[in-house]
């Protein structure tokens, strides 16, 4: 029996391989992780304290800043937050202008982080062109509809900035008959792919019990075999009017959460569709014209939750009746899912801390708000 | 593992022969939707006198403290613009503006509008502040009555006035 020594390594801050600047301070003898800890900070801009001296409405463009692959659904969660706690109606119009806008957002976010996860296993690009490709299209759509490709700051307290443009409709119909092609084009050159299955089944395995003693949301959470899903828990905006399911995987590997990611796009698609159906009979338009702005809530607090293509994304607000929140405080799923890094990685080589890592699906600018 | 070699080169080669979906920026530019936010420009009226009246009600609506605007008293023989006062000076500091859109929403006279220019690098953080005389369009890029506000985004009073940087 060799001797060996314990080594401790830094992975980041700055690497390509965790996605953004993050810093994992691992404890390695020979190849294999003895302990991980993981190191946030880097990435901090105040968030929440420059929220406490904005006004509600000012809050929203930052708030696209939170989790920057999808802006929309960080709109939605705030919006939902403020209009909760003024009691603002939504019309709906508005708020099936918003499912189908957050539903494309976890398209993309899911077509993102899937190519960036086969990148981080070493398939260089492809994978991650792939993913870019179709993420471009919907990009478009939204720059269309908002004026900003990733920066939407589209969603407005009682509904939307401005109603969809003319040529929206004809483009997304276009999107979503090109899309199944790309889902089942990914999946058939990835599912039972002898490189992605040694490089993913049983690695970073997060058992059930430990999930939930984490409070881990999201695709990490449905990957351990948890159904939980915020829009079937707790239906918000009129998302008891479709029909879609929450696909869920058995072992807790990271190739459980690749595939609970790839059959999420499916039922995003089928959500998607229903929108399409049950849109023109909507009452109202893109925004109540009664909702004011620049709103000033009475005193009170409020907590709104969304579930985000990462996971539950919530806000807190305190409010002490003036024109700022007294309190702005974010429940971040991608901060959270990373808390159980430590536990996903032990035991593993140190090659596969990166394909963890990547199968969390994390952002930073969420994490360190 | 033989037949997935076959898969992966079968979709090399259908690739192949596809149209590439990159744009080779940047001789080639990516035109940009009609609700793209990019660079501001202050617009004028028909006959070419300034549409901002100096209010500062952009610099406040800006969650980003972007906006700089010093009124001045119009010259009553001279006006530059129909009201009382004309922005002496107004100053968009390009490193804070998050192109967020909310100037455009709270000018009462439609001045600012946030054009479709979008390549705004600088060298040096003193020519990230754009001052009024790179912001203003030419004296005859003028136009008409100001449509709604919210109808803007819509109906642009202007095509958007090339300035160059
Ligand atoms: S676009 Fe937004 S951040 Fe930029 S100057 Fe206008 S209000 Fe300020
Ligand atoms: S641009 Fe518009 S909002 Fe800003 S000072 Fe001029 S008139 Fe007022």
């Amino acid at each position: 029996m060799l001797k060996t020594e314990e080594l401790q390594i830094n992975i980041g801050p700055q690497h390509p391989s965790t996605h953004g600047v993050f810093r994992m301070l691992v404890t390695v003898d020979g190849e294999t992780i003895i302990d991980l800890k993981p190191v946030f900070g880097y990435l901090h801009r105040n968030h929440e304290q420059i929220a406490e001296q904005n006004t509600y409405l000012q809050n929203m463009p930052y708030t696209d800043r939170l989790d920057y692959f999808n802006s929309m659904a960080n709109n939605q969660a705030y919006a939902m937050a403020v209009e909760k706690l003024v009691g603002i109606e939504v019309p709906e119009r508005a708020e099936y202008i918003r499912v189908l806008m957050v539903e494309l957002t976890r398209i993309l976010n899911h077509a993102g982080a899937l190519g960036f996860l086969i990148n981080d296993m070493g398939m260089w690009q492809t994978q991650l062109a792939f993913g870019m490709r179709e993420r471009e299209k919907i990009l478009d759509l939204f720059e269309s509809a908002s004026g900003a490709r990733l920066m939407c700051n589209y969603f407005r307290f009682g509904g939307v900035a401005r109603d969809l443009p003319p040529d929206f409709m004809p483009r997304l119909k276009d999107l979503l008959r090109a899309m199944p092609a790309f889902v089942d084009e990914m999946e058939r050159l990835l599912r039972d792919n002898e490189i992605l299955m040694q490089r993913a089944e049983g690695i970073g395995i997060l058992p059930p019990d430990l999930a939930l003693a984490y409070s881990v949301t999201g695709p990490v959470l449905r990957g351990s075999g948890i159904a939980y899903d915020v829009r079937k828990a707790e239906p918000y905006s009129i998302y008891d009017r479709f029909d879609f399911d929450v696909p869920i995987g058995t072992v807790g590997d990271v190739y459980d959460r690749f595939l609970v990611r790839v059959e999420e796009m499916r039922q995003s698609k089928r959500i998607i569709e229903q929108v399409l159906e049950q849109l023109p009979d909507a009452q109202g338009g893109h925004i109540n014209p009664k909702a004011r702005q620049n709103v000033r809530p009475p005193v009170g607090d409020v907590y709104a939750r969304i579930e985000s293509p990462k996971g539950e994304l919530g806000f807190y607000l305190v409010s002490d009746g003036s024109t700022k929140p007294y309190r702005y405080k974010i429940r971040a799923p991608s901060f959270i899912n990373l808390t159980p890094l430590g536990d996903m990685c032990r035991g593993y080589k140190v090659a596969d801390v990166v394909v963890i890592l990547g199968s969390i699906d994390i952002v930073m600018g969420e994490v360190d708000r | 593992m033989f037949g997935e070699l076959v898969k992966g080169l079968r979709t090399t080669l259908k690739y192949m022969f596809r149209q590439p979906v990159t744009v080779q920026y940047p001789e080639v530019k990516r035109p940009v939707r009609e609700r793209f936010r990019g660079r501001h420009e202050l617009k004028r009226f028909a006959d070419g006198s300034e549409r901002c009246i100096g209010c500062s009600l952009c610099a406040a609506a800006c969650p980003a403290d972007a906006i700089l605007v010093i009124p001045a008293e119009n010259e009553p023989d001279n006006p530059r613009s129909p009201g009382e006062r004309y922005a002496a000076t107004y100053e968009i500091n390009m490193l804070r503006c998050i192109f967020c859109g909310y100037c455009e929403d709270a000018c009462p006279t439609n001045a600012i509008v946030l054009e479709h220019q979008y390549e705004l690098s600088f060298y040096d953080r003193r020519a990230s502040i754009f001052t009024k005389e790179m912001l203003l369009v030419p004296e005859d890029q003028g136009h008409g009555e100001p449509p709604p506000v919210l109808k803007q985004i819509e109906r642009r009073p202007s095509p958007p006035a090339q300035i160059d940087l």
